[in-house]
């Protein structure tokens, strides 16, 4: 059930065992439009909500493929078709002096596509989300973890996931206006 | 029979062995935040830091006018002459990119292999890797005299002309290592910077801060889902800086062992320039962080720990580049190339034979008194090598380049080297303009990775008992 103007419900901890055992409770209650927000990375936490695997590596290698062949097609056609020149009589296709490029190329490009596609993977750059309205969020980038289950889940219930909540032994539970 | 009470003791409780601790003791989230954020988010400036950044500006400015009237003239105001075509240019170039070296090593290779005290060095030294290679890139931009219409033969650029690089050639292969060595280095370093960023947006009073550093979070929450890809990337990112950066001092050294040049034509040469880049660049990570440390009160981060590591990276590294030294030697004499075991007398006991005897003694010998654990728990002791060792690196690249080039296989075409005031004015700018660039980063980003540290203490585990035993 959907709240109007209600982004979801926010609770906020003092410990990582406390974060974290509160995202599995929710994930046991059948919870899965939730985020935990924190100062630096838990890998438990991501676990407990149910996010297991990322798509970042895959992204990477296809840049790094990418990166590669260009950097070898681009070598071979102005080695060999646009500019082809005699050096001390090696071929035009001289492949071995090729690799270094090609390799640099192969970084560049698996590089550049860690740092686009986790970004945009992550939707980054927002400029603006409801999370940052939550009362003390900025502790979220200093001290404090924070559980948000969110109120476009099938299961939220303002009344219900408030008093879930407040079980699970919080500093404080807050509503999050869109 | 006095030590059978201590060596009875675990090692860790051994007072003569304990390591000091990568952290100090008694530290929470709020507080390594509040901490580092201090030196950034304070409206008070240290009046050391307006000097240090006024005189850094000022050899800035010789930098600028070496440029200047190097751009006017053309790069007959450098000694370079024949036969000695290669001068300081590329000495520095080299000097720098090694330097650069030891950022990355230490943010990528040592996390890769969980070395979890590199967590509160490792942004001030990837950002000395950035400045460093900046420093080296504008070298080989200037060395051609007139950059701006080299760049057809450096980058492959569709012109009229239809003319390419070429590709079977050492200084292409160095042009991409280069700059992308740069360009990997600056994302693995913003990507470190993000969560950071996110701390400054949050915790700054002015709204024009504010606004800064929100832009470049851009819109980072700290979602777990966010945090479980940037980690991944992260890695990633490490991983491919590992072979990286082991290529482009490769690659550098290539530029000279492709070559046919007597002292330049060996196969040592890329695990040696290799090791004697991490050497350099360890050395310049603590000549800035000895200083930074004591200035900034960061001692509670980096430790004794921190500097003793170094130091023993140092010898470990200045190891193996007296082994690349005594392989010179030994491969002129066994080669049974006259030129090659004339090249090597010429180096050692030639006209600029006192340079080689320098660079031994600042490499090899006094290094050997890092075995000594007394100099490595001294950090007075230690900046003091760092320089001695940056001095000795910066003496060895003069002695490749220079020594092999002056005499070669003719003695008809034999000459000499003399640096002019132009040389010596470009890479003393270019220690303002690094020093410049170090300074404004302390001062603009938080020096030591918060979020990293947050991990690094006991309370970020879920069980922190459990994990002590596994470490």
């Amino acid at each position: 059930m959907i709240e109007a103007g209600i982004y979801g419900l926010m609770a906020e901890y003092d410990t990582v065992p406390g974060l974290v055992a509160a995202a599995e409770q929710a994930h046991e209650q059948g919870y899965r439009r939730m985020d935990t927000y924190s100062p630096f990375p838990i890998e438990p936490a991501a676990e407990a909500i149910g996010f297991h695997k990322n798509r970042v590596a895959l992204v990477v290698l296809l840049g790094g493929l990418l990166g590669g062949m260009g950097g070898y097609s681009l070598e071979y056609w102005v080695s060999v078709l646009a500019y082809p020149i005699n050096v001390g009589g090696k071929p035009w296709h001289s492949w071995p002096a090729f690799i270094p490029v090609t390799f640099e190329c192969t970084v560049l490009g698996a590089a550049i596509s860690a740092f686009i596609g986790m970004l945009a993977m992550n939707g980054l750059p927002m400029p603006y989300h409801p999370v940052f309205n939550a009362p003390n969020f900025t502790a979220a980038s200093k001290d404090k973890l924070f559980l948000c289950i969110e109120a476009a889940d099938p299961q939220f219930d303002l009344t219900k996931t408030r008093q879930f909540l407040e079980r699970t032994n919080p500093r404080i539970v807050t509503e999050v206006s869109n | 029979m006095a030590t059978r009470g201590l060596s009875d003791l675990p090692p860790s409780q051994r007072p003569y062995l304990a390591d000091p601790p990568v952290i100090a003791p008694g530290h929470t989230f709020a507080s390594v935040t509040e901490k580092i954020m201090r030196t950034v988010l304070t409206g008070r400036t240290p009046l050391g830091w307006i000097g240090g950044v006024l005189i850094a500006f000022g050899i800035v400015n010789i930098l600028m006018m070496a440029f200047g009237y190097l751009f006017w003239k053309g790069v007959g105001i450098w000694g370079i002459t024949v036969p000695v075509g290669w001068g300081f240019a590329i000495v520095n170039f080299v000097w720098w990119i090694g330097i650069g070296h030891a950022g990355t090593l230490i943010s990528a290779i040592l996390l890769l292999l969980k070395q979890s005290w590199r967590t509160s060095i490792n942004r001030a030294a990837e950002a000395m890797t950035l400045f460093a290679v900046m420093c080296a890139g504008m070298f080989p931009l200037v060395h051609t005299g007139r950059p701006w219409l080299a760049c057809y033969w450096l980058f492959p650029i569709p012109l009229t002309m239809g003319v390419w690089p070429q590709f079977r050639s050492p200084l292409i292969w160095d042009v991409f290592a280069v700059s992308t060595y740069f360009t990997v280095s600056l994302l693995f370093w913003f990507t470190g910077l993000i969560p950071d960023l996110a701390t400054l947006r949050d915790h700054a009073k002015y709204r024009i801060t504010q606004t800064i550093y929100g832009v470049l979070a851009m819109g980072w929450r700290g979602s777990a889902r966010h945090w479980a890809r940037y980690e991944t990337a992260y890695l990633l990112l490490a991983g491919l800086s590992t072979p990286l950066v082991l290529s482009v001092h490769t690659v550098v050294s290539w530029d000279f062992a492709v070559s046919v040049i007597p002292g330049w034509h060996t196969t040592i040469f890329p695990p040696y320039f290799v090791a004697g880049a991490i050497y350099s660049g360890f050395a310049m990570v603590l000549t800035l962080m000895i200083p930074i440390r004591a200035a900034y009160g960061m001692k509670d981060f980096i430790t004794m720990r921190h500097l003793q590591n170094m130091a023993k990276v140092m010898l470990a590294t200045g190891l193996i580049v007296a082994y690349g030294y005594f392989m010179e030697a030994f491969m002129a004499w066994y080669s049974g190339n006259r030129f090659e075991l004339y090249t090597f007398k010429n180096r050692a006991f030639g006209p600029m034979g006192y340079f080689y005897w320098m660079l031994i003694t600042c490499n090899i010998a006094l290094p050997q008194l890092l075995w000594l654990r007394g100099f490595r728990n001294s950090p007075v002791l230690l900046w003091m090598m760092s320089i001695i060792v940056n001095t000795g690196m910066w003496l060895e690249r003069f002695v490749i380049v220079v020594t092999s080039l002056h005499r070669d296989f003719l003695p008809s075409s034999w000459g000499t080297y003399k640096a002019t005031r132009w040389d010596y004015a470009t890479y003393i700018g270019t220690l303002g303009f690094f020093t410049m660039m170090f300074l404004l980063f302390i001062r603009v980003l938080p020096m030591i990775s918060i979020f990293e540290v947050r991990a690094l203490l006991p309370q970020s585990r879920i069980n922190s008992l459990a994990q002590e035993n596994l470490q």
